[in-house]
């Protein structure tokens, strides 16, 4: 990797035009509960001051009903509806789906792209919240610094409602 | 007093609570602060109790209750009843913002003496002199304004709802009161008549009294400003409480007035 960045293809694979990649795996796990249903989730980004860089995913249940089964439950997701879930207007291109099942989630944004868009340069915090009906809630944060000069990889750990959250970041 | 107290109707007891601001709570606690959703819908019990917030005492009386929409305008309670204990009411969000839902009481109380004999009335200006016979001896009269609310967002909070009347004490936000959360500050204005309240004690106790041996009361005093701020030591239902008295009264016969103030506040966990 060091002796390939010194030659010239390299180079210029490192110049701006490169866009950087942000990859999320966030983990669900498997619970042994009586009365199961998969989480409320949603992932975003905050800078230092909480405020939200990106609204990345939301994954909520789709089936409409009269009350409207899908969103009526979203301010379950505590810090994310304050932090800016209750300004959007859902479905969202990209951000937002169905719940998903126990097991690793992956993810992959690409700078300049939605919906992670130009994150100017930086220090952030990845978070992911989930939020079960009938079950628990928890928050993990990953704090990371936009970009990254060389490839890393970051990783924080749930207990309850969420595994292991893991970042990587490509320059 | 609890003998005499029982014999009042709910209304009496809502009138005459500045008397006994020590003795008793008003309350509303909504079933939530914040809904979204195709057609969301909160329930709210009203009652008057010492514990926060276990109906134990009395009902609110439900013609007090005001309800504001975020568009400023006043909204019905839906599928009210009243119980031993408390009121309940339904509030239907039919706009998004902020909705505020208040039991507004006041009016005058009278003491007097009528042929050696101790008597009390209460009503409103318009009755005072009708009622209370001309020869009455010991006249006193005072004036109390009460006003108990609590706050439900629908989506994103809104600030319309929440502009203050200008009579007697009122609360205004500057942290959103639907947006609180344990362990960060909120700051609140107090104001009286419409203009900064300062050096008032506030007092905020969490609910839940009964699982608990103290009151762990908060207590914090209005700025120049009329401001303060709370640093909520961990998530519940907030009732929150100002007291004053002036002698600005709003009719000539009553030589005192007396305020008070009260709001159910949700704090989050984070």
């Amino acid at each position: 990797m060091r002796r390939l960045s010194l030659t010239l293809p390299a180079m210029l694979l490192a110049a701006p035009a490169m866009a950087a990649d942000l990859n999320v795996t966030v983990q669900i796990p498997q619970l042994n509960v009586a009365e199961y249903h998969r989480p409320y989730t949603a992932v975003w980004i905050e800078r230092e001051d909480h405020s939200v860089a990106a609204q990345l995913a939301v994954w909520y249940a789709q089936k409409e009903s009269k009350e409207g089964a899908g969103t009526k439950w979203l301010p379950e997701l505590r810090q994310w509806w304050r932090r800016g879930g209750r300004e959007l207007q859902l479905p969202i291109d990209g951000v937002s789906g169905a719940t998903r099942p126990a097991g690793d989630q992956k993810l992959s944004f690409h700078d300049g792209k939605a919906p992670l868009g130009e994150l100017p340069a930086g220090k952030y915090e990845l978070v992911v919240e989930a939020a079960r009906e009938v079950g628990g809630r928890e928050v993990v944060r990953v704090p990371f610094t936009w970009p990254a000069s060389a490839p890393q990889q970051l990783a924080a750990q749930g207990n309850s409602e969420l595994g292991a959250v893991k970042l990587d970041l490509a320059p | 007093m609890i003998k005499q107290t029982l014999k009042w109707s709910a209304l009496a007891l809502a009138l005459s609570l500045p008397v006994m601001a020590q003795a008793h709570k008003l309350w509303l606690v909504p079933s939530a602060t914040n809904v979204s959703g195709a057609d969301p819908w909160v329930t709210e019990d009203a009652a008057v109790s010492n514990d926060l917030f276990y109906p134990a005492h009395m009902p609110v009386a439900l013609d007090r209750v005001v309800i504001t929409a975020p568009d400023g305008q006043a909204v019905k309670a839906e599928n009210a009843s009243t119980g031993q204990y408390r009121s309940v009411f339904d509030v239907h969000l039919t706009q998004q913002g902020t909705y505020k839902i208040a039991v507004v009481n006041g009016g005058l109380f009278a003491n007097y003496e009528v042929n050696g004999e101790k008597k009390r009335w209460r009503g409103d200006a318009a009755n005072l002199a009708k009622d209370v016979p001309a020869g009455a001896k010991n006249l006193e009269v005072s004036e109390s304004i009460n006003r108990v609310e609590t706050f439900v967002t629908n989506g994103k909070p809104s600030d319309v709802a929440l502009k203050p009347t200008g009579k007697g004490l009122e609360l205004v936000p500057v942290t959103q009161f639907t947006d609180l959360a344990a362990g960060e500050p909120a700051t609140f204005q107090l104001l009286l008549d419409g203009k900064p309240a300062a050096d008032v004690k506030i007092a905020a106790i969490a609910g839940e009294t009964r699982y608990r041996n103290a009151q762990e009361e908060l207590d914090v005093t209005t700025g120049k400003d009329g401001k303060f701020s709370l640093n909520w030591p961990h998530a519940g239902m907030y009732w929150i409480n100002a007291t004053a008295q002036d002698d600005k009264t709003s009719v000539k016969a009553a030589k005192q007035r007396r305020l008070s103030y009260s709001a159910t506040l949700e704090v989050l966990p984070q």
